[in-house]
């Protein structure tokens, strides 16, 4: 029985391929000069080579941060290359000019683009190693007023909003890998929905890591004004390389008074191979800002990949009435390691928050839950709930969940509800002894553990994650 | 050996251990279709080991023997195939899965036998039918299909609930593990009749039960004594009587005069 949930979670990894394309890398290396480069080379105005210098003298008096549950190697930021763009003959105008080579692999990653796009109804952005490839969707949206693109179009052609919400929720100076992010981000995703808009679909970004010994260092704004609402779907693939490579991403949010943003994540970045040799070092900041009365900030996401994740999708709760919410599904196996959570920080009166994180671990791997409830002062009856489940799949992984709570308002209510289960051998066997097999068996466990997170998702997006984990976690149970 | 076409489940010399350590001893065993056996005998002697070793657990090693299930060789199969070709273990102690909905669970393992057997399966609203009509007959009420497998469930639930999925799989063979253990005696009364209701000239039960108290609501057409992994004895339904009487000591001082226990 051993064997059989061993085989059962490890599954070969099936976007490890790398595509053939001719790629605009910079040399490796980082100073002053690197981000000129890059911003040159993004012919952007002053003030953003302003922000990025800025964020990269500041970087360079921080320290990398010591407290997340996770181990590595001291990162060797000279060994980075940090721009690759897949080269481009000239600027796009439609999908027929896209490098074929790069459109198939899209195809073989299943992003619904193109045609498929439409009959998806998703309107998809795609970030190909640090460059923004094409956006689909992009006319029909802007007949509403809706402006989504890759965040270096909106800097040449929406400077003001760009300039108005950048650093507003993660200041450049917010942690290490931000400030990082800050000073060498080179695309992204920028979405804006005006006043009174409820976007007419999904919106999409699909990420991926194709050249060696390159980070990745995208920036994502989504702001929604006035009474505006959003889904925005995030997808994320690298191929297999037995070197590390670094994600340092960052999301910022921003929802106005009655606005609505719901932010789902799939990451399935390249994870290193069953002995932890190689994948994506994941260090991400993601942030939602509440600012008017009665917003709205849903973060879900379903992480699977990385041989490290550091993540927090968190929520700032500064409008009276609003809501923040997080629902987290993290699975590691073989010698993964996730430390992954959320904060919540309640500032406006009446806010409320939940917190649903599910964490699964199999193989050698550690996965942990790090979460911070903060009420201030102000926050006059705030509520949270948080429910912290673990699932331990074998005998030699580890969950560990650090919430930490602060309460500076004795009118707040705050309940936080834990438990750690584990798919034992006596319940495979129960299983079996019903006719059902145990990749049946463990997919129907999972997916009973993980089903208040992924009743959160999108429909496409429920059954994609539910179809990775099934890959994910089998031949691991034993 | 002699098999005919009655002969369900046929064991011979079979030996197991866990961890190293021997428990079952060169058993014999043989049921026919129609019959009902009860397997009794003192705490450790091997009863619980018997019926998870044909149920296929991986906790057990079977060192020597063999076990033939409706002419075929049982040890080979995984167990889940175990399980499709019809051999129904009922739990001692079933286990609690949190998270998997019982509705859910039973559907899947119907319609796992349903496949298995070439017949059609049934979506969630014609097994929720199916279902109820089985739940009546356990006294059961449907409340027990929104709840988690067994999560929560009192030992007379739990119990109910494994002779619930012996009533939806229609097992060949059903071995039932000290069913009659946890049961006050209204849930014992609904439970026996339930596998008296289910018993037939087809198949076969197997009640491995420490008290002679069970054995008045289902009455065996055998009583095997087991002792330190073997059958030390067999007999009517009057044996359950003696020994609830006398005990186990004088039939295993018997067995040792007789040779027959190592």
């Amino acid at each position: 029985m051993s064997a059989v949930l061993q085989n059962l979670v490890n599954q070969p990894y099936k976007h490890g391929f790398v595509t053939d394309i001719a790629s605009d890398v910079a040399a490796k290396g980082l100073s002053e000069d690197t981000i000129r480069l890059i911003s040159a080379k993004k012919n952007e105005p002053e003030w953003l080579l302003e922000f990025r210098l800025k964020a990269f003298r500041h970087w360079l008096t921080m320290t990398d941060p010591g407290w997340a549950n996770v181990k590595h190697p001291k990162i060797d930021f000279q060994a980075i290359s940090y721009y690759a763009a897949p080269k481009p003959k000239a600027k796009l105008k439609s999908m027929d000019e896209v490098d074929p080579e790069l459109l198939r692999t899209f195809e073989k990653l299943g992003v619904p683009m193109h045609e498929r796009a439409a009959l998806a109804g998703v309107a998809v952005d795609v970030i190909f190693d640090s460059v923004s490839v094409t956006t689909t969707y992009k006319a029909k949206l802007a007949e509403v007023g809706i402006i989504f693109g890759s965040i270096s179009e909106a800097v040449q052609n929406h400077p003001e909003l760009v300039q108005k919400y950048l650093g507003s929720v993660v200041p450049a100076a917010d942690n290490y890998y931000a400030a990082l992010n800050s000073a060498v981000f080179t695309d992204g995703s920028f979405c804006f929905i005006p006043k009174g808009v409820k976007c007419p679909m999904e919106l999409s970004t699909y990420f991926r890591i194709n050249t060696q010994d390159t980070g990745q260092f995208e920036r994502t704004l989504i702001v929604a004004e006035e009474g505006a609402s959003v889904s925005y779907l995030e997808g994320c693939t690298a191929p297999k390389f037995d070197t590390n490579q670094l994600h340092a991403a960052v999301v910022e949010l921003v929802a106005l008074d009655n606005a609505d943003i719901k932010y789902s994540t799939v990451q399935n970045w390249y994870a290193g191979d069953e002995n932890g040799v190689g994948g994506i070092y994941n260090f991400v900041t993601k942030r939602g800002m509440c600012r008017g009365i009665n917003s709205r900030i849903s973060w879900t996401q379903v992480e699977t990949g990385s041989a490290i994740t550091w993540k927090y999708p968190s929520c700032i709760l500064l409008g009276d009435n609003s809501v923040g919410e997080f629902y987290s599904v993290a699975v590691t196996n073989h010698h993964q390691q996730a430390d992954t959570g959320t904060k919540m920080i309640h500032i406006g009166k009446n806010t409320r928050s939940t917190i649903v994180s599910k964490g699964i671990s199999a193989g050698q791997s550690s996965n942990s839950y790090r979460g911070l409830v903060k009420v201030m002062p102000t926050a006059a009856g705030a509520r949270n709930y948080s429910q912290c489940d673990s699932m331990l799949v074998g005998a030699q992984c580890s969950a560990n969940t650090f919430p930490y709570i602060q309460v500076r308002n004795q009118s707040a209510q705050v309940e936080h509800e834990a438990s750690t289960s584990k798919i034992g051998e006596d319940q495979m066997f129960y299983f079996a002894q019903r006719g059902i097999g145990a990749e049946e068996a463990v997919s129907m466990i999972i997916n009973g553990f993980c089903k208040d997170v992924f009743r959160q998702l999108p429909m496409e997006f429920a059954v994609e994650a539910t179809k990775l984990l099934g890959f994910k976690l089998e031949g691991s149970i034993g | 050996m002699v098999q005919n076409s009655q002969t369900l489940l046929e064991v011979r010399g079979l030996c197991a251990s866990v961890n190293g350590i021997e428990i079952l001893k060169g058993l014999d065993f043989t049921v026919k279709r129609g019959e009902v056996h009860a397997i009794m005998g003192p705490n450790g002697s091997g009863k619980s080991t018997f019926a998870k070793v044909l149920a296929g657990h991986s906790a057990y090693q079977v060192t020597a023997g063999e076990v033939l299930f409706e002419g075929k060789n049982l040890l080979a199969l995984a167990p889940e195939m175990r399980a499709r070709a019809g051999l129904f273990l009922a739990f001692q102690y079933p286990i609690e899965i949190p998270g998997v909905g019982n509705s859910q669970f039973l559907r899947l393992a119907y319609n796992t036998a349903q496949a298995e057997r070439g017949h059609d399966e049934l979506d969630p609203l014609e097994f929720d039918d199916l279902v109820r009509e089985k739940m009546k007959l356990l006294e059961m009420s449907p409340e027990f299909l929104e709840r988690s497998v067994n999560e929560g469930f009192s030992g007379g639930e739990k119990k109910r609930n494994e002779i619930l999925q012996m009533a939806l799989l229609e097992p060949s063979l059903a071995i039932l593990d000290e069913t009659d253990s946890g049961l006050d005696i209204d849930a014992l009364r609904v439970v026996s009749q339930g596998v008296n209701h289910l018993a037939n000239k087809d198949n076969a039960i197997v009640l491995v039960t420490h008290y002679q108290r069970l054995l008045n609501y289902i009455v065996p057409d055998y009583v095997h004594v087991m002792s330190a992994g073997r059958m030390i004895r067999t007999g009517g339904k009057e044996l359950a009587l003696e020994l609830e009487e006398r005990g186990y000591d004088w039939i295993e001082a018997e067995a040792e005069a007789a040779g027959t226990l190592s």
